[in-house]
């Protein structure tokens, strides 16, 4: 192996990025990671919450008990919206209160936590410097970076610089993703006591709370939806939507914001919160279509720089495939460099390993959803709706003879057609 | 731009943010004199509402707010965006919350 200032160096300390140096620093390897921001996470943001499953493949149950985690999610809220009404499916279990849980998290103090087992495993920090350009050999292997006036080489450099990357294609060929691929996220964080913020979510734990998405009248009927994540002392409520849709809309995404918080049930939770933040970020919702190669010579990518997100429409995954990879990453690093090769061909065990996990898994399994959810336009618009009337027509009572819930629902359903509904019912069970 | 419909003011939100501007590089560049329509998207799409257009017709665009989210870059790299990059060292938004 060549002389280098280190066995790795990871770019971007996120989720992936310190899972990684953490993984090759356990191993005796020297790592260094170069985060741009002036402390891990201070240019990050999520919804968001975390599915603790691969966190707990890193970390033992006494590390995992200081990680700053928000609360833990014990109600799934799914809610349908016109500008006049909400329908809502509110789902409690038990199972919530297991090791396969979620939690609700904020990624400036998450992720500084992860930077800081990434140190205290012995792997090397820079923060405050964005890296520019990669460094390549005459073949055109990647052996370094420069940031500033520094270059600084190693045998790998594991790419973890989030969704809007500027290296994946210096990197691996990665072509700029169209706007119809990727969504644009907006978020407001409102400050509460936390007494407050657990009676709003009906819990009787300050450790527990709620996560919800909303569909319809939340993006004005375009691709894409509200969120809202319950945090220790603090509400995160925002906007995903496509950027293609949302660029042609009539409403630009800080006006949905503004009008999904001025509704009713959203204003309820939000009530007498303080605005400490209004942050932005793209989120990936291409799946498997748009992923970059994710290995090349002396290069790995992991986390949201290889577009590792999922839109299930019920739910939206990033962070827990992010943990994953990362990991995988460290460890392919490793072999690589034990075996030192870590040409693409030495460190192909990545993709393996990934390939036999349940990140590639779902990612192959969910490549043509997508595609699908774009195309599912009545369910931003027509559907709502419909959910209203039949709501209406079924509880509000004006003194003339009760409808039977037939009289209730056909004429609704009608309005759409049987087939259209048969048709998206289909397509959604195939898809989703 | 009679049909987009704005009433919120971003800039008031953004007064809550932690930034430090670098006043001397503009990290995100625009072409000279921006296809109206190309703009129109950014109007639409920047969650920090940087991109306005004013009642004259007039386009504006601050850098100084920028959330550094990229979707400039998505919607419009080929078209009306000169230069994306990162701001310089210790520059740009810090988030605290996240």
């Amino acid at each position: 192996m060549e002389e280098r200032d280190f066995d790795a160096i990871v770019v971007g300390s996120g989720c992936a990025g310190p899972i990684a140096a953490l993984e090759l620093a356990r191993a005796g390897k020297s790592v260094l990671v170069v985060e741009r921001g002036d402390s891990a996470g201070s240019k990050n943001m999520t919804g968001g919450r975390i599915y603790t499953h691969s966190l707990r493949k890193v970390f033992d149950e006494e590390t995992l008990a200081t990680a700053p985690l928000e609360r833990r999610v014990v109600h799934e809220k799914i809610m349908m919206m016109t500008s006049d009404s909400e329908f809502a499916i509110d789902f409690g279990s038990d199972e919530m209160r297991t090791e396969n849980d979620s939690w609700t998290v904020l990624r400036g103090p998450f992720d500084q936590w992860l930077a800081d087992q990434a140190e205290e495993a012995g792997a090397e920090y820079v923060c405050g410097i964005p890296v520019e350009e990669l460094i390549k050999d005459e073949s055109g292997a990647v052996i370094g970076i420069r940031a500033g006036e520094d270059e600084i080489t190693a045998n790998v450099v594991i790419l973890c610089d989030g969704v809007n990357s500027l290296l994946t294609e210096q990197a691996v060929g990665y072509k700029r993703p169209s706007p119809k691929s990727i969504a644009v996220g907006i978020k407001q964080t409102f400050a509460l006591p936390e007494k407050v913020i657990s009676d709003r979510c009906l819990v009787t734990s300050d450790d527990e709370g709620v996560a919800m998405l909303m569909v319809g009248d939340a993006t004005k009927g375009e691709f894409g939806g509200g969120f809202m994540y319950t945090n220790k002392d603090t509400i995160s409520l925002g906007i995903v939507g496509g950027i293609d849709a949302v660029s042609k809309s009539d409403y630009p995404i800080y006006q949905m914001m503004e009008e999904l918080k001025a509704h009713p049930t959203i204003a309820a939770y939000i009530k007498d919160g303080e605005l400490v933040e209004h942050s932005g970020h793209m989120v990936s919702e291409g799946g498997y279509n748009i992923m970059p190669n994710l290995v090349g010579d002396g290069v790995l990518v992991a986390g949201d720089a290889a577009m590792m997100c999922i839109n299930f429409g019920y739910m939206v995954r990033g962070m827990d495939y992010a943990i994953a990879a990362g990991q995988m990453a460290g460890q392919a690093a490793v072999k690589a460099l034990d075996a030192e090769d870590t040409s693409a061909a030495g460190l192909a065990c990545y993709k393996s390993m990934l390939e036999n996990s349940f990140v590639m898994k779902d990612f192959r399994s969910y490549a043509s959803e997508p595609e699908f959810l774009e195309g599912f336009d009545r369910m931003f618009k027509e559907y709502p709706e419909m959910i209203r009337n039949i709501m209406n027509n079924m509880f509000i009572i004006d003194g003339s003879p009760n409808m039977h819930i037939k009289q209730a629902v056909m004429p609704e359903v009608k309005k759409i057609g049987f087939r259209k509904l048969f048709k998206d019912m289909r397509g959604a069970m195939k898809a989703l | 731009m009679s049909e987009i419909k704005i009433t919120v003011n971003v800039d008031g939100y953004l007064a809550v943010n932690k930034y430090s501007v670098d006043e001397e590089n503009a990290h995100i560049e625009l072409v000279d004199d921006p296809d109206t329509a190309e703009f129109l998207k950014l109007v639409r799409v920047c969650p920090a509402g940087l991109y306005k257009v004013d009642e004259d017709g007039t386009k504006h665009f601050d850098y100084s707010g920028c959330l550094e989210c990229g979707t400039c870059r998505i919607a419009c790299g080929d078209t009306i965006i000169a230069k994306w990059r990162y701001p310089e060292p210790t520059m740009g938004v810090q988030y605290r919350y996240g």
